[in-house]
């Protein structure tokens, strides 16, 4: 019996050492950077690594829940996180992540004024801003010709089954929240249970709700509106020339995704330089080059292509931009959305 | 010697242990607690994850889920049968063709032949632009429950046709010759002797493709668009929002229907032949 129980033990022993895994350590420092896919140019890295003799450890995440949730079960060692703004919040709120060193980031003085100091970090003492963006409306123009200013739109039946929402609830619920006039981070009971009805209301003229795939079926002409972040919308346009983006007239959401540090890194200095490096004017362009994404580099903006710049999506107009309203960490009102969101989409 | 043999088993019971009865017995902790369940100091119970669960909006996810997976069984078996039955008293050249060709598109990955779907169903897609050419109206085919079952009904079908094949070739076909020597037409000796003898295939099939359908989840996110929420697609949703608990409630009582299911299955399946029997 004794043997046996010895046994277990061993075999126990042996199975999590195996997948705990090895930690490998040359004289090379290491960073590990955690971003969403496809959201560098990945020369940049490379570039990174040799220039300042740091190796990268390059992990990607699907969404910036995915992204909380492995991080906060502990366990991982990320030295530099990219993500949104409202999870940004979450971590400072939660203690997760590291003050900030600017010695080490002098290429902050280019980020535009605008986007600092942002409630989300009020002091910008974790985060420095990456890429911003709006939510809006892409459209086809040969099938949509009447004129598209107003969330409206996406309520009209005549583009019943030709509508693309977001499979993202803070996003499709903001909709709702501006069509009536409310705040988009709004946890009152009333308002809350309008936007439920509207969204109801809204379904049966659903085409799907999709997050990935609608870049590629409004290229494609498979839709003719879609909700959809002025990132895609920018690539989308460069694709496809019927296609349109505004930002309604009742107002939006605006983001920002930042880098930040997170408490338990141990390579902060490399992380910086890293950040750092990221928010040089060259790093910066080559990112826009690759990526399309609206840029908050007061220096890089200057030297931005012609198409590039002269798209709404890319560029809005700061009277679109007046008009939008950031997400904020609803800490434990998120609860109320995710049940709402559920039960709109289970109804 | 036969000590040794029992030494052998020790890694499949702590392979079980670590990575079957554990993650089970997570699941239901966090089924019947709130929040975080690290601490053992603040862990605190609560049944409220089953009572939300029992409200008209779930059943009703549970409901579909059912249907929807009952239609596609369905369906399967009325296309199944016939193809194990044509595969069976085919030639021998001839049938390992035919079974080369019905095992050759599961070697491909299954998220691939589920957007190829996409493509053929969409409003621009080939079935759509072929109508359109032809001046007919189009369809609208994608993301609705019809896309759903035809997902699925293409992705599980060769789990109902396998089994049913391998009962029809190991039957005794001098149990067949004796029906007909003794007067029966086809269709009696189909009826009398054929099908019940291949009863055990037809159950290890249903449950092969009641059991993934009722929780799969890629395909009605595909195919349905995210709109009407599954039973599979609702548990992803749950985990990735954070709602761990109420997550693993529904979980739970996904368990139990697929169990439920198996022991009535289990009612019909005489032989203990079918994968019923682990019930």
């Amino acid at each position: 019996m004794k043997r046996k129980f010895c046994l277990l033990i061993v075999l126990t022993l042996i199975f999590t050492t195996i997948f705990t895994g090895c930690k490998n350590s040359g004289d090379k420092a290491e960073i590990k950077v955690l971003n969403y896919g496809q959201y560098i140019d990945k020369t940049l890295l490379t570039e990174f690594e040799d220039k300042y003799n740091v190796k990268i450890i390059y992990d990607i995440y699907p969404a910036p829940e995915d992204m909380y949730t492995k991080v906060k079960a502990g366990g991982t060692d990320y030295d530099v996180i990219i993500t949104g703004e409202y999870m940004i919040e979450r971590m400072i709120n939660e203690g997760m992540l590291a003050k900030l060193d600017y010695d080490n980031i002098p290429n902050f003085e280019f980020v535009d004024e605008k986007f600092k100091n942002q409630p989300y970090d009020s002091n910008n003492e974790y985060a420095v801003p990456y890429f911003w963006g709006t939510l809006g409306l892409l459209y086809n123009t040969k099938a949509v010709t009447e004129k598209v200013d107003s969330w409206d739109i996406l309520w009209n039946e005549k583009y019943a089954n030709r509508i693309l929402m977001m499979d993202s609830q803070r996003d499709t619920m903001a909709v709702a929240f501006k069509k009536l006039g409310y705040s988009l981070n709004s946890t009152n009971e009333q308002e809350l249970k309008e936007v439920k009805q509207l969204l109801l209301m809204q379904k049966p003229l659903v085409m799907a709700y999709v997050v990935d795939e609608a870049l590629a079926m409004m290229i494609a002409e498979e839709a003719d509106i879609a909700l959809i972040w002025s990132s895609e919308a920018a690539s989308a346009m460069g694709s496809n020339e019927n296609l349109n983006y505004i930002i309604p007239k009742e107002g939006s959401n605006i983001w920002i995704d930042a880098m930040c540090v997170p408490a338990t890194s141990s390579h902060k200095k490399e992380a910086e330089l890293f950040i750092n490096f990221m928010t040089s004017k060259e790093s910066t362009l080559k990112n826009i080059d690759e990526l399309w994404y609206s840029t908050v580099h007061t220096e890089a903006v200057k030297e931005v292509e012609e198409f590039l710049f002269d798209n709404p999506a890319f560029n809005p107009s700061d009277e679109d931009v007046k008009r939008t309203e950031m997400f904020r960490d609803l800490i434990d009102e998120i609860k109320v959305y995710n049940k709402l969101w559920t039960e709109v989409i289970a109804d | 010697m036969k000590n040794k043999a029992k030494l052998l088993t020790y890694p499949y019971i702590v392979w079980m242990g670590l990575f079957i009865i554990l993650p089970v017995l997570l699941v239901f902790l966090y089924s019947i607690t709130f929040n975080e369940i690290n601490n053992i100091k603040t862990i605190s119970f609560t049944i409220n994850n089953y009572k939300m669960f029992f409200t008209p909006v779930y059943i009703q996810v549970t409901l579909r889920s059912i249907y929807l997976a009952a239609l596609s069984t369905i369906i399967c078996l009325a296309l199944g049968y016939p193809i194990a039955m044509i595969i069976a008293n085919s030639k021998m050249t001839s049938k390992s063709i035919l079974l080369l060709l019905f095992i050759l598109p599961m070697w491909m990955n299954m998220l691939l032949r589920t957007y190829a779907w996409m493509t053929i169903l969409g409003n621009n897609g080939l079935i759509n632009t072929l109508l359109a050419n032809l001046g007919l109206p189009t369809l609208n085919l994608l993301y609705n429950n019809g896309a759903v079952i035809l997902g699925m009904v293409y992705n599980f079908i060769p789990f109902m046709v396998l089994p049913i094949y391998t009962t029809l070739s190991k039957m005794d076909n001098s149990l067949i010759e004796v029906s007909e020597d003794l007067g029966a037409n086809k269709v009696q000796t189909f009826i009398k002797v054929i099908f019940p003898l291949s009863l055990p295939g037809v159950i290890s099939g249903i449950i092969m493709v009641f059991m993934p359908a009722v929780s799969s989840f890629v395909i009605p996110k595909l195919l349905g668009g995210g709109k009407d929420a599954l039973i599979g697609t609702l548990i992803e949703k749950l985990f990735s929002l954070g709602d761990w608990n109420f997550g693993s409630a529904v979980s739970i009582v996904m368990m139990f229907i697929i169990l439920l299911s198996m022991a009535v299955m289990n009612r019909f399946d005489v032989d203990k032949e079918g994968g019923a029997g682990l019930w």
